[in-house]
């Protein structure tokens, strides 16, 4: 039989606010266990949530870039649960009226577009972590998390494979990271996913049992755990036996997903409306405000950069991947008026290459559009050679002076004086008799060993258009 | 000196005629010699003596408030800094809070002296103060009678000249009540009107403090400190505090005062009916005129109550699961047995019974018919209110359906506890605010007038009151043995 896989994806986006989402504790990440936690995170008695109004801002935000139904009326509701590193014994969350509604996002795989329901994202607070190693049997509880805003989006279960899923997840990190309301930091935390994934003969109409895969962290873990998955599923039905709606956890280390709890184990979350807070009432004048300050989206930055710069779709694909590199861009191509395609190889190519290496964004690089157009402009006037240029970039990199102090400072302006190049093309040509003798009987390859020999002997200066011309005279 | 009242006191106090430090000696005695009521947790006599000196320092360079160098008592309900704070529960019975709670930071900086922290039913889950972990408090016009609760401890310490005055919450009637069956003045004031920051939750859309004092005077005064936004609640509600004080002598010439006939019919004792029948014909003889009016839904009041105020304490109660602080069971084997036995051995049978029947009301498949059903009954109830509070200008009645009852006497009948709190209970789902203020005796008990107003007109209430005091005499009645 064939099958079809259907895939939704919850995904948990942690909001950069610099403080929580009901008290003004800190966020930032990596703080000393229970440092960063205050009454309210800590759940004493007494103590009351306030809402984060930089949280609701930023769910706006994404509402908006989903093209969303913004709801003018939503409303936190408690989920109760136990569990130690969940202080009040609920978590404040969004059920019934979450405050962004249905959108959408389009994804691309293989060529194709699709289009992704987005069923809706509501607002909730993260719980702390339990710590079960170091403490001797015991679990240490860490609470700094407890209260880091999340906006958590439900997709409709649109995906029917894992390469979709892995494209939504991947254009919704995009797309959060480009609207400044996640930094995107997989590994730590800050974004987060859930799979729901279930498999169905092709064709039929009803979708199958599903199985929600908690906690994947990556999108490499993500297409492994859905394939798994789904593997997993169709051995089950294929065997005879059905597949039970139940939660999974995917094993990283072992390649495989295993039960967490089934149905009947769940909790009943017993959700209703938490009569600590107000409910949040957005009007249109916020929804305007919010629109009009909406950065250029993903899409449209691409669909411009074609337009406006004529790059192929891989450096459009790697500068627009997020805003601050294709501002950076932007700066050096402005700044510089040097040809985008010059430009965007030095920045997918050289800067990239640098930035990897050295585990940097490129909001932290250390050499800025500034320097960089510096560069550029002195390939473009033929005063550097490209050869050259790399090695003024090095140095660039390492230090804080310009281009044209570099440059002048270690001697590196290209040679395209005729009569120093003719001496030494001259020489060099009196030195390797047997090398001329070939090329002149036809070994055309010869013909680089001399551009080779001149350039060494120039220590790479010498204008290579010049040293080919006059090379070709003289043999 | 400890029969007058706070605003006598204020007066004294500003004259030099006698020191804080010498009053609140006076008042640290009292509690010391009266002991049987059982009215205090906890005592702080080191932190009343040392603030009552910097009070003095204040009384003497002039930035005296009202309140400065006055000896008042918390209910333990409210978060105080490094003084135990234990809601009346075993599971809080080791306690001690690293922050005040903001009503008590309003009464520090006032230059109130904390005398120490009131006895209440286990969570304010008890309408006779006898679900306290603490043992229950005694009615000082009766010593076998109850107190009223929850506010049960701060009723009977303002009663027996205990503390100039006390601090209270009122979710269904917990000032009210205690406040009627003490012979005391209880206001619980508009929801929002007051801070709940540190005022450990029962139900949070219910509950409201307020003050419990001699008479209508000492709770203008006194609500004048608590009362205000504080954008550590965000049910507070960003409203100006008018002057409390400066409306209490406008006439009540014209004033239209419905009577609910649901407040005066099956249950309600005779003589507490006829008491409060010369009361009306007191505020007739003011000017004002009777209107009898209905509220046809008052009755789903209780009903709805135990529906909502459940519901909302399963939940506020899950905090207190032996992890982070309060009482942990000893040896816990795994974490459910933590779990279970913290709370199965910290929690009183009431607040059980209660978490219970929230928990059941919140459930899947319940939670339409229960939970949802009594929040369309309270919209209806406030409606009520609305409708008749637009075509008079305070409603009136009993607080409770008798006087006192004696200790022992409903605590192993939960209905007939929930009963008592009949009159009070629709006031808190409707959220306006309500006053008790004595209004006689029956058989030597305490029987305490109702008055309900419009949201936010603590300041008409508290004039309404204030008027009837200065015509009857209720109100400075002192217990046999508290003279």
């Amino acid at each position: 039989m064939e099958w079809e896989t259907v895939i939704g994806l919850e995904i948990h986006t942690q909001l950069s606010t610099c403080s929580k989402i009901f008290s003004g504790a800190a966020t930032a990440y990596g703080a000393e266990p229970n440092t960063q936690a205050c009454a309210v995170d800590l759940g004493l008695p007494g103590v009351l949530p306030v809402l984060n109004q930089e949280a609701v801002r930023m769910a706006v935000i994404f509402g908006m870039a989903i093209e969303a139904n913004i709801a003018p009326y939503s409303v936190f509701a408690r989920k109760n649960y136990f569990y130690p590193d969940l202080p009040k014994g609920y978590q404040i969350s969004q059920m019934d009226h979450p405050i962004v509604g249905i959108g959408h996002l389009d994804i691309e795989v293989d060529g194709e577009i699709k289009r992704i329901g987005v069923t809706r994202a509501h607002l909730e607070e993260d719980a702390g972590k339990s710590l079960h190693e170091d403490f001797h049997g015991l679990t240490g509880i860490d609470l700094n998390r407890a209260g880091t805003p999340l906006l958590e989006i439900v997709s409709e279960p649109d995906m029917r494979n894992a390469k979709e899923a892995v494209a939504y997840m991947r254009k919704l990190h995009e797309l959060v990271r480009y609207l400044g309301i996640c930094d995107g930091n997989m590994q730590e935390g800050s974004f987060r996913c859930d799979a729901n994934v279930s498999v169905r003969p092709k064709g039929q109409a009803e979708f199958g049992t599903r199985a929600e895969i908690k906690n994947i962290n990556s999108f490499k873990f993500v297409e492994k755990a859905i394939n798994h998955e789904v593997e997993r599923q169709i051995a089950v039905i294929e065997s005879g036996g059905k597949v039970v709606q139940e939660t999974r956890l995917y094993d990283s280390v072992k390649d495989e997903t295993r039960s967490m709890r089934s149905k009947e184990e769940a909790n009943d979350y017993r959700y209703f409306p938490d009569p600590d807070l107000l409910p949040v009432i957005i009007d249109e004048a916020f929804k305007a405000k919010i629109k009009a300050e909406l950065p250029e989206l993903p899409d449209a930055k691409k669909l411009r950069f074609k337009a406006d710069y004529h790059l192929d779709e891989e450096s459009i694909a790697i500068l627009t991947a997020s805003r601050a590199l294709a501002d950076y861009f932007e700066a050096v191509h402005k700044k510089s008026g040097c040809e985008a395609k010059l430009c965007a190889n030095w920045i997918t190519g050289d800067l990239s290459a640098a930035l990897n290496k050295a585990g940097l964004e490129i909001g932290s690089s250390s050499i800025n559009e500034e320097r960089l157009s510096g560069l550029l402009l002195r390939i473009n006037d033929g005063t550097i050679s490209g050869k050259i240029a790399k090695q003024v970039f090095e140095l660039l990199w390492q230090s804080a002076e310009s281009a044209d102090h570099i440059i002048a400072e270690q001697g590196l302006t290209q040679i395209s004086d005729t009569g120093a190049i003719v001496a030494i093309i001259d020489k060099i040509i009196a030195e390797n008799p047997n090398q001329v003798e070939q090329y002149r009987s036809g070994k055309d390859k010869m013909f680089a060993f001399f551009v080779g020999q001149v350039m060494k002997a120039m220590q790479g200066k010498a204008n290579p258009a010049e040293v080919n011309k006059i090379l070709k005279e003289r043999l | 000196m400890h029969n007058k009242t706070l605003a006598e006191l204020s007066l004294g106090l500003q004259a030099k005629t006698y020191s804080s430090v010498e009053l609140t000696q006076l008042f640290l005695d009292r509690i010391n010699q009266h002991q049987q009521l059982n009215a205090y947790i906890t005592v702080t006599p080191e932190l009343a003596m040392a603030q009552a000196k910097v009070a003095d320092q204040r009384l003497a360079n002039g930035t005296a408030d009202l309140l400065t160098g006055i000896p008042i008592a918390q209910k333990d309900i409210f978060c105080t800094q490094d003084v135990m704070t234990t809601c009346g529960s075993k599971m809080l019975a080791n306690f001690s809070a690293p922050y005040n709670a903001t009503v008590v930071d309003k009464f520090n900086q006032a230059g109130a002296i904390m005398l120490g922290k009131l006895n209440m039913d286990e969570f304010a889950m008890g309408s006779s103060n006898e679900t306290s972990y603490f043992g229950a408090v005694r009615n000082p016009w009766n010593l076998n009678s109850v107190p009223g609760g929850s506010s049960g401890g701060s009723a009977a310490a303002v009663s027996a000249r205990l503390a100039a005055c006390a601090t209270g919450t009122d979710t269904g009637g917990s000032i009210r009540q205690p406040a009627a069956l003490c012979g005391i003045t209880g206001l619980k004031p508009t929801y929002g009107r007051v801070s709940r920051y540190g005022m450990i939750a029962y139900a949070s859309s219910l509950d409201q403090g307020g003050p419990m004092t001699r008479n209508a005077e000492d709770a203008a005064i006194v609500l004048q400190t608590m009362a205000g936004f504080d954008e550590k609640d965000s049910t507070s509600v960003d409203v100006p505090v008018p002057d409390y004080r400066a409306g209490l002598n406008k006439s009540l010439a014209g004033l239209k005062i419905g009577l609910p006939k649901e407040f005066f019919g099956e249950g309600l004792d005779e003589n507490v009916a006829a008491t409060l029948a010369t009361a009306f014909d007191e505020y007739r003889r003011l000017g004002a005129e009777i209107i009898d009016i209905t509220m046809p839904n008052l009755k789903l009041a209780i009903p709805a109550y135990y529906v909502i105020a459940p519901a909302e304490c399963s939940a506020n109660l899950s905090r207190f699961d032996g992890v982070r602080y309060g009482y942990r069971c000893e040896n816990p084997v795994d974490l459910t047995d933590l779990y279970t036995r913290s709370r199965g051995e910290g929690f009183g049978k009431e607040v059980k019974r209660r978490i219970l029947m929230g928990t059941y009301a919140l459930s899947t498949g319940y939670y339409d018919a229960y939970y949802l059903k009594a929040q369309k009954i309270r919209r209806l109830i406030s409606e009520d209110f609305k409708t008749a509070l637009a075509s008079v200008d305070v409603i009136m009645g009993p607080v409770t359906p008798s006087t006192a009852f004696g200790i022992g006497e409903k605590i192993d009948d939960p209905i007939a506890m929930y009963l008592s709190d009949i009159y009070t209970i629709a006031i808190n789902l409707a959220g306006v605010p309500a006053m008790s203020i004595p209004a006689g005796f029956v058989a030597g008990m305490p029987v305490g007038l109702q008055l309900i107003g419009d949201y936010f007109s603590e300041d008409r209430l508290l004039n309404i009151a204030h008027q009837y005091q200065q015509v009857t005499d209720w109100h400075n009645f002192i217990p046999t043995g508290f003279e």
